[in-house]
């Protein structure tokens, strides 16, 4: 017996939507009417909206661009440290804040002590949010300074990578909450960016990924990953895989992550996956976009073709 | 499931600021549809609420937090002299909105046009040109450990030589672009489209983002239909 789950029934109504308005659409501008752009917004609006509704969801698999940096935090011996820096602010939210999630439930559940930082004002609301509100609460036993600590943000863009990358406690003397670095057990033997075992920058804009790699990184020869929007993904790409050891490019890159992390971790196969989720409507929006693209050009070539004739 | 108890209490508490956020992010999409006065209310708060943001953000991580502290620590502290020098040029910026004496706001300008530039002229030419120089000048077949010819890498390496090498032709305009400088000119052009074609691709990826992203907000956490 066929077995029809409700995204299921979703994908088949939507599909069927879309080809037989976009069969439609074709017909009529075969005719040589013309499509109004209100049309092509209401199909970009179905093909997301559906999707969502109806959690819609593609599987993925890793590519090796992603899973380099999930074997990394992997094979990291426990207790290593990850600084982990939020430059990124609400607008660029739904694309990498699946990746700071997923990012900060592997490091903790793995056992490495963890960093926080943001060097965008609007990254430490965000900061907040994601670590007390989406991975702290499955991680009940880990400790606060110990396991993880949050730095919170620093006014100064490239400046406070320029310093942070030989003293830390120079521009960070004390965490989020005020209390002094030194007293922290996670700053134990840490001088400068030099002592962590991996830096991950989440972002897309300036300063981000781009800054941490030319102020800290590339200059000091520590391993760094990350994760950016995908508008930013193609520049970050000269980088890979010398001077970063992988890239996390918008929610196609997230999903990978969360893909790989689900499949590798029972206790977390039932998460939520916002990654994954959003891939859904991506995959129909592209795909619709790319039918009105082919639309097009039918439509170019066809009235090339008569010109050429009278 | 603490996403989705998040995502309930956060419901419950905020309904009168997601109604309005909501209510926003309808009007901004209203635009799509034509320009029309909803939109512009909704644009004039974006831009109002943004510039106080910003205002407050920078009065209170730079004069308040970085300069004040800084030069009146706390008790223990020890000031930091040398934040007066950015306060004075700060305030020689400010010089600008006089017709008499604005021209003094060049000073500070100059200083950050020649400090920016110093400070990013090694590091570009280090991580940008050297680095990336050096890992383009790689084997083009590539080997396993068992000396076994690894196809797929050696097809990779191939790929990013040739766009490199037939790159640098098409943007060598010394010499014509005949015969077969020329083919490889026009290969460069090739692997050019290429390249922008899939930035395009992740700028489609990006923006869709943003749309999903406010969908989410008005089909899951403001209608709470999933």
């Amino acid at each position: 017996m066929l077995l029809l789950t409700f995204s299921d029934i979703g994908l088949i109504v939507t599909l069927v939507i879309i080809a037989a308005g976009l069969g439609l659409i074709l017909k009529l501008a075969l005719k040589g009417k013309e499509i109004d752009r209100r049309i092509i917004f209401i199909f970009i609006f179905f093909s997301v909206a559906s999707p969502i509704i109806f959690q819609i969801k593609f599987s993925e698999k890793a590519t090796a661009v992603v899973k380099s940096i999930y074997d990394k935090i992997d094979n990291l011996p426990e207790g290593s440290k990850i600084l982990i820096s939020f430059d990124f602010d609400p607008a660029m939210a739904p694309e990498v804040q699946p990746m700071a999630i997923v990012l900060g439930r592997h490091a903790l559940i793995k056992g490495h002590e963890v960093v926080f930082m943001s060097l965008w004002t609007t990254g430490q609301s965000l900061l907040t949010e994601i670590i007390n509100e989406y991975i702290l609460p499955d991680f009940p036993e880990k400790q606060e300074f110990i396991d993880y600590v949050t730095l919170g943000f620093k006014a100064g863009n490239e400046g406070v990578l320029k310093v942070i990358a030989t003293d830390f406690k120079k521009m960070f003397p004390v965490d989020n909450n005020g209390r002094p670095l030194d007293s922290i057990p996670i700053f134990d033997g840490v001088k400068s960016c030099s002592d962590f075992d991996l830096v991950i920058s989440i972002g897309g804009g300036k300063p981000g990924p781009k800054e941490w790699i030319l102020f800290v990184t590339d200059p000091s020869n520590i391993p760094m990953a990350v994760g950016v929007a995908a508008v930013i993904a193609p520049q970050m790409y000269p980088y890979y895989p010398a001077q970063v050891l992988g890239i996390m490019g918008g929610v196609k890159g997230a999903a990978e992550y969360e893909s790989e992390f689900i499949g590798n971790y029972e206790r977390f196969k039932d998460m939520k996956t916002p990654g994954l989720l959003t891939m859904g409507p991506q995959t129909l929006a592209h795909t619709v976009i790319m039918a009105f693209i082919i639309i097009g050009n039918i439509i170019y070539f066809r009235k090339r073709k008569k010109e050429a004739k009278s | 499931m603490s996403l989705i108890l998040a995502r309930k209490e956060k419901r419950s508490s905020m309904d009168i600021g997601m109604f309005f956020a909501a209510l926003l992010t309808l009007g901004i999409f209203s635009f799509l549809y034509k320009d029309n006065p909803v939109y512009k209310v909704c644009e004039a708060i974006f831009v109002g609420v943004s510039a106080g943001f910003w205002a407050i953000t920078y009065f209170f991580d730079n004069i308040h937090k970085k300069f004040w502290l800084g030069v009146f620590p706390q008790e223990g502290d020890s000031p930091d002299y040398w934040l007066w020098g950015g306060a004075i040029l700060g305030f020689l910026m400010l010089l600008r909105i006089s017709n008499k004496i604005g021209w003094i706001a060049r000073w500070p300008l100059s200083f950050i046009v020649g400090a920016t530039a110093g400070l990013y002229m090694m590091l570009y030419f280090v991580s940008n040109a050297l680095n990336q120089v050096a890992d383009t000048m790689m084997p083009i077949v590539a080997y396993a450990s068992d000396n076994s010819v690894l196809w797929l890498d050696t097809f990779g390496n191939f790929i990013v030589v040739l766009g490199v090498v037939t790159g640098l032709i098409y943007f060598f305009f010394s010499k014509e672009h005949k015969g077969l400088f020329g083919t490889g000119a026009q290969v460069g052009t090739w692997f050019l489209m290429i390249t922008f074609g899939a930035s395009f691709g992740y700028t489609v990826m990006s923006r869709m983002s943003l749309l999903i992203g406010r969908l989410d907000f008005l089909f899951g956490d403001w209608l709470g239909l999933f």
